[in-house]
């Protein structure tokens, strides 16, 4: 009885990466035929995973964020200045890559923290006003930042590039509204699949384990978790902090895909914000698999159907109400528990094989 | 000694006096009833024993130890569990997990451990899952442990609610109106169950409740409250002769 369990949530988590490597897989063909829509493959993956990391707090810790794209920004920002000022110091590409990715996850974590420790001790839906001013905050405060580095060492000002002071051989890494420049593109689309699938991963797995049910059960019932010796803010901090990093990922992930990146209103700010929210709410709250195909299909759909060009918007619409539909009306739920469960019953054998395998494993007794 | 010792304890919200020198002794082992007729103040003694509440005054010791004006985080911590008259379940989590839930402090792996799924993460869950089908098995919901808590029915949620508080390993167990809604088959049902908790667990009960054939029925001692202050205390078959107590409970 207990294994049944265990592998029917197995079962579900595969079904999700199978969804997830089609996506990429269409995408991957969609991507060859334009350049333009090349273009959106690693955009595409970077919106992914900020759809699935703000799911984290609005799907299974059940706070409203308006600013998930503040977190994506610091990522962004972080980076990218990190990698163009340790160019110099770290020859090699993918270390250097692989550190930046991590500098933007940490340095959007520690901010979320911060943000979060004061917030989430107070009930109600203050969160979400906070992290709403937060977006708009952050985006206004990168375009007032200089940033450059000479042979003494980092130089920040927030005038002008002028009283920076660099010498002769000073770079300039951000120019306030002109945004970072000088990028290294370290970013593709493999690396994105890459990361979406860690993304989900760790999101998925966090919901399977303890710390995940504490989080659900004060999504549930706060007074009811507190009864069970639950400490709320801690568990509330810990979702936060989590979905803050993840968003700081892909905003690093997304700054080295292109030379030159400005904190505009359409890239940053609340617009942004709210087009991630969209992304949670029409692909089901709380549903992880949800959030990665309306990522995918309502930012490819406004490229993909360029060639309506009027009737664009009109088809874009639609497409959002079907989605709407399909999500959350109820006969269109009840046809989806039974195409999971007969999927599941396919995945059966190939899971069962899989588990007896690696329990023989586990027990030495093998086959 | 007793396990629970509460001294006159007190609480108002605003102008209502809604607890007023209210005392009780609870021995070790005992199954201990609080009655009382609607808006007497059962509810906010409980409140007041899990640190829902902060009392105005008072004390309440729990096994020798001064627990007043702890967290209700703490109190649980300490050994006191409960359940709610309005059932508060996590509605969107299966029956395991909101056992599972309620084991929480008493297995611990961290977040590391559970999003890479170490070896730690399997051994503790595998411990966690036998524990929580175990408390499952006692109230013979083992088969519902994949339903959602908010699909059961009426009856189970409430045994649900039970068994997520015993999973915390509490020293006393707060029932809140556990034959609420429930058929008189389902309410005697319930007093087996109730009867058989004290004995498997070795369980101390303190329980409110309306039904005076279940009060009557596996209550040692009562305790009867009206407008915030204690009207009667003692023996049940006693405590339920009392005029006084007629008169209030029955409203003559
Ligand atoms: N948080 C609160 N704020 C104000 N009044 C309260 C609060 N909690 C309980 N009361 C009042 O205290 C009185 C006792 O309520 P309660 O303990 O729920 O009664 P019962 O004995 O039916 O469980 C009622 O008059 C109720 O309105
Ligand atoms: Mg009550």
């Amino acid at each position: 009885m207990k294994k049944l369990r265990l592998s029917r949530q197995g079962r579900s988590d595969l079904i999700t990466y199978g969804i997830i490597l089609l996506l990429c897989l269409i995408l991957f063909l969609i991507g060859q035929s334009s350049y333009q829509l090349q273009g959106l493959l690693v955009p595409v993956c970077a919106q992914i995973m900020l759809a699935v990391s703000l799911n984290l707090t609005v799907g299974i810790l059940g706070e409203l964020s308006l600013g998930h794209a503040g977190f994506m920004c610091i990522g962004t920002f972080m980076g990218a200045s990190f990698s163009i000022y340790m160019e110099q110091f770290i020859p090699i590409p993918a270390l250097r890559f692989f550190l930046a990715l991590l500098i933007g996850a940490l340095s959007a974590g520690i901010m979320g923290f911060l943000i979060g420790l004061p917030v989430l001790r107070l009930k109600g839906d203050y969160l979400a006003i906070v992290t709403l001013a937060f977006g708009e905050i952050i985006k206004n405060l990168i375009n007032m930042v200089y940033l450059g580095y000479d042979s003494s060492g980092l130089h920040f000002s927030m005038n002008d590039t002028a009283s920076l002071g660099l010498a002769e051989d000073g770079v300039v890494i951000i120019k306030g509204p002109q945004g970072v420049t000088g990028t290294p593109t370290d970013s593709n689309f493999g690396i994105g699949i890459l990361l979406v699938l860690l993304t989900v991963f760790i999101v998925l797995n966090l919901v399977h384990s303890r710390d995940g049910r504490a989080i659900m059960a004060i999504r549930d019932n706060e007074i009811a978790a507190e009864s069970v010796g639950i400490h709320i803010t801690k568990y509330k901090l810990m979702a936060f902090t989590i979905s803050a990093a993840l968003a700081g990922l892909a905003g690093s992930f997304y700054a080295h895909n292109y030379n030159n990146i400005k904190a505009s209103t359409n890239n940053f700010g609340y617009n942004m914000s709210i087009m991630i929210l969209v992304f949670v709410v029409l692909g089901g709250i709380g549903s992880i698999r949800g959030s990665v195909i309306a990522a995918t299909i309502l930012y490819m759909l406004p490229e993909v159907l360029r060639f309506m060009s009027q009737y664009r918007m009109l088809v874009y619409a639609i497409v959002l109400i079907v989605m709407m539909l399909f999500t959350w009306s109820p006969k269109a739920q009840a046809w989806k528990a039974v195409q999971l469960a007969k999927c599941r019953k396919r995945l059966r054998p190939l899971t069962d094989r899989f588990r007896k395998k690696s329990s023989g494993h586990m027990t030495g007794e093998g086959e | 000694m007793a396990l629970l010792d509460v001294q006159n304890l007190g609480i108002s919200f605003g102008g209502l006096r809604a607890v007023d020198d209210f005392h009780l002794q609870v021995k070790k082992g005992q199954l201990y009833g609080l009655i009382g007729p609607n808006g007497a103040g059962k509810t906010t003694v409980f409140n007041l024993l899990t640190g829902v509440y902060k009392p105005s005054e008072g004390i309440i010791r729990l096994d020798g130890e001064d627990i007043t004006g702890r967290s209700n985080i703490e109190i649980n911590k300490a050994g006191i569990a409960r359940t709610f008259q309005n059932i508060r379940l996590f509605k969107d989590q299966t029956v395991l997990d909101n056992v599972k839930i309620g084991l929480h402090n008493r297995f611990h792996y961290n977040t590391f451990e559970g999003i890479f799924r170490l070896p730690r993460y399997r051994k503790i869950e595998k411990k966690m899952e036998e524990k929580a089908m175990e408390l499952l098995e006692v109230f013979e919901l083992e088969k519902e442990k994949d339903y959602l808590a908010s699909n059961l029915p009426y009856g189970k949620q409430r045994k649900l609610e039970i068994a997520r508080a015993l999973a915390t390993d509490p020293k006393l167990l707060l029932l809140d109106e556990p034959a609420a809604g429930m058929n008189p088959n389902e309410t005697h049902e319930l007093m087996e169950t109730i009867r058989f908790i004290r004995e498997k667990f070795d369980m101390t009960i303190l329980l409110i409740e309306h039904d005076m054939k279940l009060v009557s029925g596996i209550c040692e001692e009562l305790t009867v409250l009206n407008f915030g202050s204690i009207l009667c205390q003692g023996e049940t078959e006693k405590v339920l002769q009392n005029p006084e107590v007629i008169k209030a409970y029955l409203g003559e």
